[in-house]
């Protein structure tokens, strides 16, 4: 579990890295925290694995007090840093039994555990050479086997799949889903909204140091992008100007072949416009929500932030 | 405790592994180690022969240790490297996060770059004082004794906690390596300088004076090392990327702490001063101690062990008291001699150079440099005890009073460099190092200014006007 309060980081030179984080995170939910680079999604990681002190605020992780209980924090953490960190004159198993040993894992736990990660992440054959041999996506891979190492309850990622091949970040992402379906805490720094919105439970955008918006991602898409859009397609064209429409409806944007509905409760609603539709004999080819990406959530949200004008 | 030592070296080993799997490390220094005994070896060879011919034979049976000395200090320097980037070169790499986000504690991983810092170049310096010695059995010089053999090789561990220490010290400071490679010099010149302070202490030739620099390295190395522990923290390596000069930041730092919360001089005087002066109470009882007993011990030593050297019959001690009084005449005319301003600035010029002692040493060299001169207190003394003079009286006429005002002012300027020097060594969580020494220095300066210079101004007026003549009224009475 992830608890922060007022979270705040100034550094030294008066400059507010962080301002008023405040985030929570359950076990078994994963939380993506997107921001333009600089925007304190770094900063934000290294005060919940108690690298930096707040400033003001607090913070819990995995039920511990960032400033109060550091090493109990860093025991129960996994953290993927910006950079992979690897030893290059190591070698993948070295590596591993090497923080397996500081994470105070005996020589056969560590050997069954790495053994498993290097094997899962496709680098079992690859074990014995250095790290320095290795290619960007392998290094990334056997970073994120470190974070792993342990076992911990709460994971901290910053870019998990940055530099990795399709089939890899795939991998990852299955073995990050599945560290969720084990009540694992996770947080993931990632600039990948595609991968954000295929692995989040929440989202959460900070920029300039200050969260702009946090919330599980249909709420965001309904707070920041408004009602839900829904679109009929018809086979030839079709005139819909004597189309009534029920209450909690409105017509977003129409052609010739197609008309686009903002609804307030597709629930309610929909069920009386396709009925109206059908009475009016309409070519309906299909009647959809029309999708809406995480990537427009975020730009319009940065925008706004920017005092810039958001183009769909 | 096992668990800790356990910590400490795996950090270590992780370490030892990285350095030995580095040809560019290893290659430079095997070469260097193996090649520069050979090299010593042939110097020691011509140096036998050009002191053959002239005599040198007492030279000659120091000149090894003296080369020992040398040959341990080589390794030490060109390996120095691995210490100066320990941290930094880490924090370059992108290697240290993971390391600082591991449950090892600051100490832990503190410890066990100092022990992979001080173990590389001790293991190279060691190596190649061996290959020497071995070289050297085939030379016509005299070997150096068991003892005098162990005080070197103890005096080049020394050296190597001194220099690695203050390597990581910096390590831990820069911001990059480049930075870090700079500061080198400022750790292996002053060793060099030691060194050659060293030996002349083993050319002067009582070796037993080598057991004084190995406790003063040592202690000079503890206090680093406990320098380098207590300023070790995780957020100072990951909260700074560039390290910007800002004079104004400093001179912010610095006036802030310097006139605190005063609105006027007489706010000044009333409260921020006194507040300091409170805090010097401990520094000044242990630097009043210190003053007194060096007083004391010195003038004890020149009154027992100086009749040994000097010849004090009645004769000589009527020559030199009646060629004091003849010279009294001077000191009536001290003021051309001596003007005040002229006075006062060489006492505030001896005060500063203590500070500047104090503040490279964490007080200690300060502190040294105030014995001595209360040593020499203590000399003049005792000296006058062995002409017959009274020592109190003598210290009542010629030295009380001025001495109220300026070792009143030395004294609290000692305490203030102590304390100084106290609070670099100190934990300080809110403050960087930088921002402790400006603190530091802050303090100093209260003192300094505000009640410093004022005595030891007083002190050069009675020291010129005052004591000569009570010193004149006292002459007959001697």
């Amino acid at each position: 579990m992830i608890e922060t309060n007022d979270l705040s980081k100034q550094f030294n030179n008066n400059f507010w890295a962080v301002q008023g984080v405040t985030l929570n995170v359950q076990p078994g939910q994963i939380l993506a925290l997107l921001g333009q680079n600089g925007a304190g999604k770094t900063t934000t990681v290294r005060m919940l694995t108690a690298l930096l002190a707040p400033t003001r605020g607090s913070a819990r992780v995995a039920g511990f007090d960032v400033t109060k209980n550091p090493k109990e924090i860093r025991m129960n953490v996994g953290v993927l840093t910006e950079q992979h960190g690897l030893y290059l004159r190591m070698s993948g198993d070295e590596y591993l039994d090497y923080f397996g040993k500081i994470y105070g894992l005996d020589a056969q736990a560590r050997a069954v555990r790495s053994k498993y990660l290097l094997d899962y992440f496709g680098l079992g054959e690859a074990a014995r050479r250095r790290s320095g041999e290795y290619s960007k996506g392998m290094k990334q891979k056997l970073a994120l086997a470190r974070s792993l190492m342990h076992n911990p309850s709460v994971l901290l990622l910053d870019e998990p799949t940055s530099a990795m091949d399709p089939e890899s970040s795939r991998l990852v992402r299955d073995e990050i889903a599945r560290l969720r379906s084990s009540q694992r805490t996770i947080i993931i720094c990632t600039h990948n909204l595609a991968e954000a919105e295929a692995l989040a439970d929440h989202i959460a955008i900070i920029y300039r140091g200050k969260i702009l918006l946090n919330g599980a991602l249909d709420e965001l898409k309904q707070r920041v992008l408004g009602p839900v859009e829904y679109e009929a397609r018809f086979a030839d064209a079709f005139d819909t100007s004597g189309l009534s429409l029920p209450a909690g409806a409105e017509v977003a944007s129409r052609s010739e072949t197609s008309l686009k509905f903002r609804i307030e409760a597709p629930q309610v609603v929909n069920p009386g416009l396709v009925r109206a539709l059908a009475s009016m004999n309409a070519p309906l080819i299909s009647f959809h929500e029309v999708p809406r990406k995480l990537e427009q959530v975020y730009l319009k949200t940065m925008a706004e932030a920017q005092g810039l004008a958001y183009a769909a | 405790m096992r668990r800790n030592w356990d910590a400490i070296w795996m950090v270590a080993r992780r370490e030892f592994i990285d350095q030995f799997r580095d040809w560019r490390i290893v290659a430079p220094m095997v070469l260097l180690m193996a090649l520069f005994p050979f090299v010593a070896d042939d110097t020691t060879q011509d140096s036998i022969q050009f002191m053959g011919r002239f005599g040198g034979e007492l030279i000659l049976e120091r000149l090894v240790p003296f080369v020992i000395l040398v040959i341990g200090f080589f390794p030490l320097s060109f390996t120095l490297v691995v210490a100066l980037e320990s941290f930094v070169g880490e924090k370059e790499r992108g290697t240290i996060e993971p390391i600082l986000s591991s449950p090892l504690d600051d100490h832990q991983i503190y410890l066990g770059k100092l022990l992979v810092g001080i173990t590389t170049p001790l293991v190279f310096s060691f190596f190649s004082i061996t290959i020497y010695l071995i070289l050297i059995t085939r030379r016509d010089v005299a070997f150096p004794s068991p003892y005098l053999l162990a005080l070197v090789l103890l005096l080049t561990f020394a050296h190597a906690v001194l220099m690695v220490s203050s390597a990581i010290v910096i390590s831990v400071q820069a911001t990059t390596v480049r930075a870090a490679n700079l500061l080198a010099s400022f750790v292996v010149v002053p060793v060099a300088f030691l060194l050659q302070g060293e030996t002349a202490l083993i050319f002067w030739g009582n070796e037993s004076v080598l057991w004084y620099a190995i406790v003063g390295v040592t202690l000079l190395s503890a206090l680093i090392v406990r320098l380098g522990v207590s300023h070790f923290r995780r957020e100072y390596l990951l909260g700074r990327e560039i390290d910007t000069f800002n004079l104004k930041q400093m001179g912010r730092v610095f006036m802030g702490r310097f006139v605190g919360n005063a609105e006027s001089i007489r706010d000044w005087y009333a409260f921020e001063l006194p507040e300091t002066l409170k805090q010097l109470k401990k520094p000044l009882a242990l630097v009043t101690l210190l003053g007194v007993a060096a007083i004391v011990a010195s003038y004890l030593w020149v009154v027992v062990n100086v009749p040994a050297f000097l010849d004090i019959s009645p004769e000589v001690t009527d020559r030199i008291k009646t060629l004091v009084n003849e010279n009294l005449t001077d000191f009536e005319d001290l003021s051309t001699q001596m003007p005040v301003p002229v006075l006062f600035y060489h006492n505030a010029r001896a005060v500063v150079i203590m500070l500047l002692l104090g503040i490279v040493s964490f007080g200690t060299l300060g502190v040294t440099l105030f014995l001595v001169n209360m040593g020499l207190v203590g000399g003049v003394l005792g000296g006058a005890s062995l002409l017959g003079v009274s020592p109190w009286l003598l210290f009542a006429a010629g030295i009380l009073p001025h001495g109220i005002f300026e070792l009143s002012a030395v004294f609290l300027s000692v305490s203030a460099t102590l304390k100084a020097g106290a609070l670099l060594v100190t934990p300080q969580q809110d403050k960087s190092l930088g921002e402790l020494l400006l603190v530091a220095l802050a303090d100093w300066f209260r003192v300094f200014i505000g009640v410093a210079l004022p005595l030891l101004a007083v002190a050069a007026v009675v020291e010129v006007f005052v004591t000569p003549q009570l010193l004149k009224m006292v002459v007959p009475y001697f």
